[in-house]
């Protein structure tokens, strides 16, 4: 089945024409870079998104500390992801790139602090 | 008064970056002010990925990108970073008076780059009738309570305009639990990124309503609900098309004003349209010697924009310095 789709790994928005069959890709076209024909496979297999949020903290310098998962996550999975990120806290000092928490919901993504927050 | 080679007003992305090219041009002595307790500017709320695309060839979050640069601002000892810092006069001989805890400073600056940014446009601006109720907020001040202060400010959200402030907060606020009815956007088409409707509101089954405009706000003392009306290519409304939507929170993500109040105090020309500086390129202002840069001289859609344009800027400042001292 033909249809179109928006890239959107970059500002540029390159809008893709797409035959798939089901979840298979048949064929891309309308990418300027490679990143669009793979985001096109990866959103009819199976669509994938990076999650960025924040999580409370205790007896640091900011109450939230912005963090992300280190690799997109299944999209289907962005509620329960944060539900489990509501049950978090922070109390220790962090710096960009810290892991939070590891393999976060068994995703095999960490979820990563973003900033440095020192203690208040 | 003690004079200072560069004074850099701003810490955000412009700001650091017109800090780093000067300093790399040479210029010894680089004062930066920030308002805020951190570096980082309006990056700090941005938490969304999308950033550094160009400049990092990677995409970071708003706060990552912000952290390569200040982690670049706090190594170099020819750069005094000052929080809490708030500029309040400035002169056309660039003497300036700045506020930080505790005292008033009074410096005169070889040179001046103003990195200050930009402001919201508020309800009042877009003339939404109704009430005066609580829950209508400008996006950008509701990205800071949710992001950074920990507040969710409703549960049912009407969104103003598409533009990217908007959308972003549409996504954000979904994620959070609040039920976000709709986008309302007067034109036909958005102001934002194409890939931002998508991820922001086509993933979370989000409508955007274009050529429609909110008619009344109602509510006495809560919003309780928001009239909408489709509107015609002339933007009259269409009769017989309005509806309601029951909501307690309503976003205006509705522009940005370049804040230049220094500049205009220092006599700069100010297009009174854009708020912008009126000079014959970019970064520059009518008054020798002070600089802008970022979004205080033209609002962008990418801090990796900023980041190129300001680096400039910070040269630009180094180079009138050199001829200055010659």
């Amino acid at each position: 089945m033909k249809r179109t789709m928006t890239c959107i790994e970059c500002p540029q928005g390159c809008r893709l024409e797409i035959d798939a069959d089901g979840t298979r890709l048949i064929s891309v076209t309308g990418q300027k870079c490679k990143r669009g024909a793979a985001y096109a496979r990866q959103e009819i297999e199976a669509p994938m998104r990076t999650l960025t949020t924040s999580v409370l903290t205790k007896g640091l310098e900011l109450k939230m500390l912005p963090v992300r998962t280190s690799r997109p996550i299944p999209k289907e999975k962005l509620f329960e992801a944060m539900e489990a990120v509501k049950l978090l806290v922070v109390a220790s000092p962090v710096k960009a790139g810290t892991v939070v928490a590891p393999n976060f919901l068994g995703l095999g993504a960490d979820l990563v602090a973003c900033r440095p927050l020192e203690k208040a | 008064m003690k004079d200072r080679q560069l004074v850099i007003v701003g810490g955000g992305p412009a700001g650091m970056a017109a800090a780093l090219a000067a300093r790399a041009a040479g210029v010894e002595d680089v004062l930066l002010l920030e308002r805020d307790q951190h570096l980082g500017g309006i990056l700090n709320q941005c938490i969304h990925p999308g950033f550094g695309l160009h400049h990092f060839k990677e995409e970071l979050t708003g706060p990552e990108y912000a952290d390569r640069f200040v982690r670049q601002v706090r190594s170099d000892a020819g750069i005094e970073v000052s929080l809490r810092s708030f500029a309040i006069k400035l002169t056309p001989d660039r003497h300036m008076s700045y506020l930080r805890p505790g005292a008033m400073e009074e410096v005169r600056a070889g040179a001046v780059v103003l990195a200050t940014g930009c402001r919201e446009r508020t309800r009042e601006m877009i003339h939404i009738p109704g009430s005066r109720p609580s829950g209508v907020y400008p996006a950008g001040l509701a990205q800071k309570m949710v992001n950074i202060e920990g507040w969710i400010p409703g549960r049912e959200a009407v969104i103003v305009g598409s533009g990217d402030i908007g959308l972003i907060m549409s996504r954000r606020m979904a994620l959070e639990g609040v039920k976000v009815k709709a986008v309302i956007e007067i034109q036909k088409t958005s102001r934002g990124l194409v890939r931002n409707v998508v991820q922001c509101l086509e993933d979370f089954g989000i409508p955007l309503l274009f050529q429609h405009r909110i008619s009344l706000i109602r509510g006495r003392d809560r919003v309780e609900a928001v009239d909408v009306v489709k509107v015609d290519d002339e933007l009259k409304d269409i009769p017989g098309s309005g509806f309601s939507l029951p909501c307690d929170t309503v976003l205006v993500s509705v522009g940005l004003i370049p804040e230049n109040e220094l500049l205009e105090m220092a006599g700069a020309e100010i297009d009174p349209k854009s708020n912008t500086p009126v000079a014959k390129d970019i970064n520059l202002t009518s008054v020798p010697g002070i600089f802008a840069c970022g979004n205080a001289c033209q609002v962008y859609d990418l801090a990796d924009s900023v980041t190129r344009d300001s680096e400039l800027a910070g040269s630009l400042a180094a180079a009138y310095l050199g001829g200055a001292g010659k």
